[in-house]
């Protein structure tokens, strides 16, 4: 390259640098009337309102054309107009749509200026933002939010519990409460946060300046709250919310109250955010990966986010049709599971899991990616067997397709299943012992910092392996037909998806958090937060294997008397873990204001987020990064994983 | 690895095994058995806690030793050694957790096979399940109704199930055996009581309401007993 050439370049470059600080997001809102067109939670409250009634005159049209009596039918009304036509109102107003509208009608597009992206003030997060970064945050601060009501529902559940008899509630809002508890925590709060973390941190770890879409990995962060909002808002229908379960059990299902619609299409609304961003992963990570980063030179959160995204895109239209055909035995009277009407009711179980086995790995690959991430980092040692991780995680996703029917050994389905599928599901300990075996290999003869994403990280592989062996009783069909259905269950679930999934996204929300926010947050109250939750949820959900194998049932509002010390033990315990969520959020929201500020690579980490700063600029990086190695080669004199920033001499360039 | 680290390294994995053991021992993890396919069930459970024992001290030894040993100073900045793997011993932990898996895998089908063949002479019990209660019916005996379900010791029995409404699911934790009771088909169940004495019937699918209140009983009689109540007219 020539002197001049190269002197154009840094110029453009410059100019580029002024054109986005001088930007500073979207030019002001225009005044006056004009002011009710303009993209934002104005336009998007009359819209809402609009598209209901474009919902009520469609259904009433429909009805009156038919000769259906009556015309104005309240749980119809509330499917088509509240539940499908507002939230596609509210989300054209907010904006979701404006780019495709225009180019859908013929109108020119807007040439995309990048106003789009960044956050320069808090309203940046309330608009339809294209920077994955500030999508990041509100997937994030969202999924926290419904992590508390979560967790509010899970407190009211244990209260109930206390005493056998009944205490604060009837058995119909019991069922409710535990059945919003557990949907919130997977559709709201799991499975989304992990999305929101790998939002912000792929594409930087890849060295990509955006997600591949970022257009709609917008739109799927606006379905999250329509999903959320729908599921909790089931509490103020009549009848109450849907209460059978998060598994929403056909036939059961269809003969609830209205509320079970709410769950129906929220789990649609949720799902269609899942898949999207799922799809948006995918693009990305095949596609814009930095040059020089191979597959097998990509991070193992990379390879986890890559494997859960093919779990979503294959899986999640499952569930979607399951949560269909049960709203249209209600509605329709297809009768597809009533066995009066010829249906199966089982096939629900089949469909239904079909998704829900392998959702199972999409709420844990990602928290595994994360532990790699943050034992190889602060262990100061590659991750060991690099690449049998990557292939073991591959291996679940190959195998997660091949068990969901072990959640139905006592079923009554063709009992000839059930060997081949316990087979399958003692297969996959393998691939998992062997990641729990490398992450322990990882940290042999390293140079261990127990901070607090570090200790989160421990404490889930040693939480996870108590997890994984209750999985092994339960994969055992003779004991799985004793222990199904029972308080065992609720003990191997939890230890999973709290000791699992839950204590990954608080190691990855601390790991990440100096990125994000700019500032470190309190280390000592990190420590305090994890010790906290570390002895109460031992303490909550270990006594739970010992009353469900002595007998005592799941989903129950009350129960034998035998119980009740447990119970009240379990109960005191889980008032201690929930108190333990203050002293995270009193972090979070204190280290965010005044919190130190926070160098680019606190950590000393290798992988690409960390070489930018931090927060990291607007496009991430300043110029392409050259990958020319492992992300992991802690302790290899003189190894990189990435060559930036114009610290590229000739020598290095020359390395691949 | 220095001798005296791998003296330190068993000797925590002996702790943890004992920990693990005690928990495994002192409280009463399962109910007094009081069928057949209890005891083989039970044989299962306690051959997959030793397996599960076993693993669990590995994983506890070498998570406490590192813990414990492999903290960095607070002023020490340096890198661990650069390890990138170990092809033997990652062959070794795909290997034996195999070994294992397929040991558990051996032992269920087995147990699961003999729960399932159903003894000489069965006796029938029809079982209807529906919001919020258990009915039986006894074909041998003139179809005699009865909503405590009451079963000869020492005999095999075959319920044969099925719910009128949603699916409800029978279990008797001193039987060990749990079926769905599901609309639509029937599914059977095979139970050879061998202890006298009442147990609870419970109803473990969540199937609506009242739920947690579906209960009722299961008497386990001496044979001449039975026959006398199955015997006599009318429901019971």
């Amino acid at each position: 390259m020539g002197v001049e050439e190269g002197a154009v370049v840094t110029a453009a470059v410059a100019a580029g640098h002024e054109t986005h600080s001088s930007h500073q997001g979207l030019p002001p809102p225009p005044r006056g009337w004009r002011r009710l067109l303009y993209p934002g939670f104005l336009r998007a409250t009359w819209m809402t309102a609009l598209f209901f009634g474009i919902g009520c005159g469609i259904v009433v049209l429909c009805r009156w054309w038919g000769g259906w009596h009556p015309i104005w039918f309240g749980s119809i009304i509330v499917l088509v107009a509240a539940l499908i036509a507002a939230p596609i109102g509210f989300l054209a107003g907010i904006g979701a749509f404006d780019y495709w509208a225009r180019y859908a009608i013929g109108a020119p597009t807007v040439p995309e200026d990048h106003s789009g992206h960044g956050a320069y003030s808090w309203r940046d997060y309330f608009r339809v933002n294209t920077d994955h970064k500030v999508i990041g945050m509100q997937y994030l601060v969202t999924t926290i939010a419904f992590f508390l009501i979560g967790g509010l529902l899970a407190m009211l559940v244990r209260a109930e519990l206390a005493k056998p008899g009944m205490q604060f509630f009837d058995n119909q809002t019991y069922n409710g409460l535990f059945s919003v508890h557990a949907s919130l925590m997977i559709f709201l709060f799991v499975i989304p946060a992990f999305a929101g973390l790998a939002n912000f941190v792929v594409p930087l770890m890849l060295g990509a300046p955006d997600m591949a879409f970022p257009r709609l990995n917008a739109l799927s962060y606006w379905l999250l709250p329509i999903a959320g909002i729908m599921m909790v808002s089931s509490f103020l229908v009549p009848g109450g919310a849907f209460a059978a379960g998060w598994t929403g059990y056909a036939p059961l299902s269809v003969h609830q109250p209205l509320g079970t619609i709410f769950f129906n299409m929220g789990v649609q609304w949720a799902g269609a955010s899942s898949i999207m961003t799922a799809l948006n992963f995918l693009v990305t990570i095949i596609t814009m990966r930095a040059p020089g980063m191979t597959f097998w030179r990509m991070p193992l959160l990379v390879w986890a986010n890559f494997t859960t995204s093919l779990l979503v895109v294959i899986a999640t239209p499952f569930i979607a049709g399951s949560q269909f055909f049960v709203m249209f035995d209600r509605v329709m009277h297809t009768d597809f599971f009533e066995p009066a009407g010829g249906g199966y009711a089982l096939g629900y179980q089949h469909i239904f899991w079909f998704y829900s086995h392998p959702a199972v790995y999409i709420m844990m690959l990602p928290g595994f990616g994360i532990a790699s991430e943050v034992i190889s980092t602060m262990s100061r040692k590659p991750i060991f067997g690099y690449r049998l991780m990557a292939l073991s995680l591959m291996a679940i996703l190959v195998l997660g397709f091949s068990v969901w029917a072990h959640h139905m050994f006592v079923s009554g389905m063709a009992p000839w299943l059930r060997v081949p599928m316990m087979i399958t599901t003692l297969l996959i300990a393998i691939p998992t012992g062997i990641k729990v075996f490398s992450w322990l290999a990882t940290m042999w003869e390293g140079k261990i910092n127990f901070s607090t994403p570090m200790l989160w990280a421990t404490g889930f592989v040693s939480m996870f392996v108590i997890g994984g062996l209750s999985g092994i009783y339960l994969g055992a069909v003779p004991i799985d037909i004793h222990v199904s259905d029972t308080y065992f269950i609720v003990a191997h679930i939890h230890y999973v998806l709290f000791g699992g999934s839950l204590f990954t996204i608080f190691a990855g929300i601390y790991y990440w958090f100096p990125k994000m926010t700019g500032r470190m947050y309190n280390e000592k109250l990190g420590k305090l937060h994890f010790w906290l939750t570390f002895i109460g949820f031992n303490a909550t959900f270990f006594p739970m294997h010992l009353i469900g194998t002595q007998g005592m049932p799941r989903r129950v509002s009350d129960y034998d008397p035998m119980f009740a010390n447990w119970n009240a033990f379990i109960s005191v315990a889980s008032f201690f873990l929930g108190a333990s969520t203050i002293v995270f959020l009193y972090n979070m929201i204190v280290s965010m204001r005044r919190g130190a500020p926070a160098p680019g690579n606190p950590w000393r980490s290798l992988t690409l987020e960390w070489q930018v700063t931090s927060p990291p600029p607007v496009f991430n990086f300043d110029e392409i990064p050259q990958v020319v190695g492992s992300p992991y080669e802690y302790g290899v004199p003189g190894a990189r994983h990435a060559v930036l920033n114009g610290d590229r001499t000739a020598e290095e360039v020359k390395v691949h | 690895m220095r001798r005296g680290s791998i003296v330190q390294l068993i000797v925590i994995g002996v702790l943890a095994g004992a920990v693990a053991s005690l928990f495994a021992l002192i409280p009463g993890w399962l109910p007094q058995p009081a069928s057949r396919e209890a005891g083989r069930i039970d044989f299962v459970f306690w051959f997959v806690t030793g397996i599960c024992i076993f693993v669990f001290s590995i994983v506890a030894a070498v998570s406490v030793f590192a813990v414990w040993k492999f903290r960095a100073k607070p002023d020490d900045d340096s890198d661990g050694p650069p390890i990138h793997g170990h092809t033997g011993l990652e062959i070794m932990w795909t290997a034996v957790p195999t070994l294992l898996v397929t040991s558990i895998a051996v032992v269920s089908a087995i147990v699961l096979a003999k729960d399932d063949a159903q003894g000489a002479n069965p006796l029938r019990v029809d079982v209807t399940a529906q919001q919020f209660f258990w009915s039986y019916h006894y074909p041998g005996f003139g179809n005699k109704e009865s909503d405590i379900l009451r079963l000869p010791v020492n005999r095999s029995v075959v319920l044969r199930m099925t719910s009128k409404d949603v699916i409800h699911s029978f279990w008797v934790p001193e039987f060990r055996q749990k079926q769905d009771v599901v609309p639509g088909i029937h599914p059977t169940l095979h139970i050879t009581p061998n202890r006298v004495g009442t147990y609870p019937v419970i109803c473990t699918e969540l199937c609506g309401l009242g739920h947690a209140l579906m209960r009722s009983r299961v008497i386990v009689m001496e044979p001449d007993a039975f026959q006398q109540w199955a015997s006599k007219k009318g429901p019971s």
